[in-house]
Parts: structure tokens; sequence; C-alpha cells
């Protein structure tokens, strides 16, 4: 294949035309075409100066970027599977969120505190933070996209069953929906309801029904899914 | 933060409070739509330094006890679609919140 008519740059170790209709790229532009955005020369900027005077070192942030990419939807999943199986976790994890995740492994720092809201027949919960983004980064990861655009935040508050119902959660008249908007020092985690049908499942195969969105309040987990995807 | 100054716990679980309505310049975590609603605490969440200082790299002392406020949908927005018993709920500082009942 030849490269003269690219206009992106990336590793090409896959084979495939370019310029067709078989190949779609995401909308992100790759991380080094182009010049830098106003924000990405000011972080470059801030980030050389801080290591140039010694404030921080390369290695820290190195450790810290690791740190951050260690953490993700998947490692929050396996904390909601150890609820789901281990009562005496799970009132852990209800009265005490730092704790039960350091017995974990997870240390969840010293920027903001944790609490973990149970979705329950009677009540479904969803979270937001109207003001910024605020998220429970040291266990999920970095939030989607759509959780700090202006459309969540704001809309959430004022109709969420109507949000919710975009994102296929149907929440009946008879459940009341009780919104988190998280916007001081706490987090929060929401832990979904175990699906019925999934007696007798493994922590590993619970772990696979919780998505990121079902411990934003913003998805159900569905054995179903599963079952459509194998 | 054991051994720094904390504001008094002047509210507790169940009690009706109500958020100042008052405009704040700069960094503030009260969201505008709260200001002027009465709701109920429902749990007391402990202290933290206070965040409009901690902005201006001031130490934030003493710490605001925060509060966790269930506001009534139907009390935030009065054509609120949903059912009656939905909620909202937030945290808001000490300095934001004052007696209803």
């Amino acid at each position: 294949m030849t490269h003269d008519d690219h206009d992106h740059d990336h590793d090409h170790d896959h084979d495939h035309p370019h310029g067709g209709d078989g190949h779609t790229h995401p909308p992100q532009k790759d991380h080094d075409a182009g010049p830098m955005s106003a924000y990405e020369v000011l972080e470059e900027a801030i980030r050389s100066l801080l290591v140039d005077k010694g404030v921080l070192t390369a290695d820290e942030v190195a450790a810290q970027i690791d740190l951050m990419d260690s953490r993700t939807p998947a490692l929050g999943a396996t904390v909601v599977a150890k609820a789901w199986t281990d009562a005496a976790f799970k009132a852990k994890l209800m009265a005490d969120t730092r704790g039960a995740l350091l017995d974990m492994g997870i240390d969840i720092g010293t920027l903001a505190e944790f609490r973990t809201i149970e979705n329950t027949p009677d009540v479904h919960n969803v979270v937001v933070c109207t003001l910024c983004s605020c998220y429970p980064k040291l266990l999920l990861g970095i939030p989607p996209a759509w959780y700090k655009s202006l459309a969540y935040r704001s809309r959430v508050v004022v109709d969420p069953r109507a949000v919710l119902a975009e994102f296929g959660v149907a929440v009946s008249e008879g459940v009341e929906v009780r919104v988190h908007d998280s916007t001081a020092d706490l987090r929060y985690l929401v832990l979904p309801m175990r699906p019925p049908g999934t007696e007798g499942w493994s922590p590993d195969k619970l772990a696979s029904l919780v998505t990121r969105d079902a411990m934003i309040g913003t998805a159900i987990p569905d054995p179903g899914l599963r079952a459509a995807a194998e | 933060m054991s051994g720094e100054a904390v504001t008094a716990q002047r509210f507790r679980p169940g009690q009706t409070v109500h958020v100042i309505e008052r405009p704040a310049l700069g960094h503030c975590r009260t969201p505008w739509y709260l200001r002027g609603k009465t709701g109920v605490v429902a749990a007391v969440q402990g202290a933290y330094r206070d965040p409009e200082r901690l902005a201006y790299h001031k130490p934030g002392l003493p710490s605001q006890v925060l509060y966790k406020v269930r506001f009534l949908q139907s009390e935030l927005w009065p054509d609120y679609p949903g059912p009656t018993s939905d909620h909202l709920e937030a945290d808001i500082y000490e300095g934001w919140l004052e007696s209803a009942s």
C-alpha cells in the first residue's frame, strides 16, 4: 500500500485500503497530527516548567498516567461483582467505601471521598456533576465524553426519566428516580441490582455484566445482552 | 483533617433546611438551581476545607460541615414531569444552609 494519499499519521501495521468506505477512523485526531491546540501547548508548557524546576519528575508524571490507566470500568465491575457475592464486603462497601476498596488493593487517594449508592427495587440512582465532571476516577478511570456534556449535565437533573429512557433504561412510575449531583467532595459509585437469573455465577462472569454506565446509573446489567454477544 | 478548625454542625439528618439564595463571585460548589430551595438533610458527610477559599490558594479553614440534602424534584421544577416521589440529592456546605423550620 502507498502512503502518498494519507492525511493522518498513525502506525500502519494493518493493511487495508484507505479513502474507501471499508475503514472509518474515530473522530478523534491522532495525537501528533496537525498543530497543537492551545490547551495542548499550555499543558506541555506547564509540565515542562514543573519538571525543569524540580517540582515534579518525568517519572512521577509517567507513574500518575500509568495509575490513571489502571483505573477502568472493568476494575469497578470487580467491586460490584464482589458486593453481589460477598455480603460482608457489601456491608463494608456501603458503610466505608474507601476502606472496602482498600481491602481489594484499590487506593482512591486523598482528593475526594467515595460513597456507594445502592439501587433497590424502590430506588434507581443516577449520578451527575452539574458544575463540571466530578466522577469516581480513581476507580472507574476517565469519565465518558457524554458525562461532561452540557446536554447530560443539564437535562438529567431536570428530566432524568427522559434521559434514562434515551439510554434505554425504563424506570417504572412506582420506582423513585434519585439524581445525585456530585458537586462537592464526594464521588458516587452506583451499585446496580444483581440481575435475576444469575444465581450461581462466578464473580468473573458477574463482573462481565457490569458496564461503566451501570455504575453511573444510566444502564442496567443485562444477562440477555451478554448472551447475545456470545 | 483532625485537629483542624471545623464549623459547628448546626443541622442533623431529618431537619428541613433552606439553601441560601445569594450570588457568589468566583469558584463555588453550590449549584444555582438549588439556591433558594428547601430540602431535608439526608446525611452528614463529614467536614471539608472550604472550596471557595481553596480555589484561591487559601487554607480553606475552618473546614465546613458538608450535608447531603434531599430535594423533591417537584420543589426544584414546578413542571417536573415525573412522579412526585422522585428526588435529587446534592452535597451542600454548612455556610450555604439555614434552618427552614
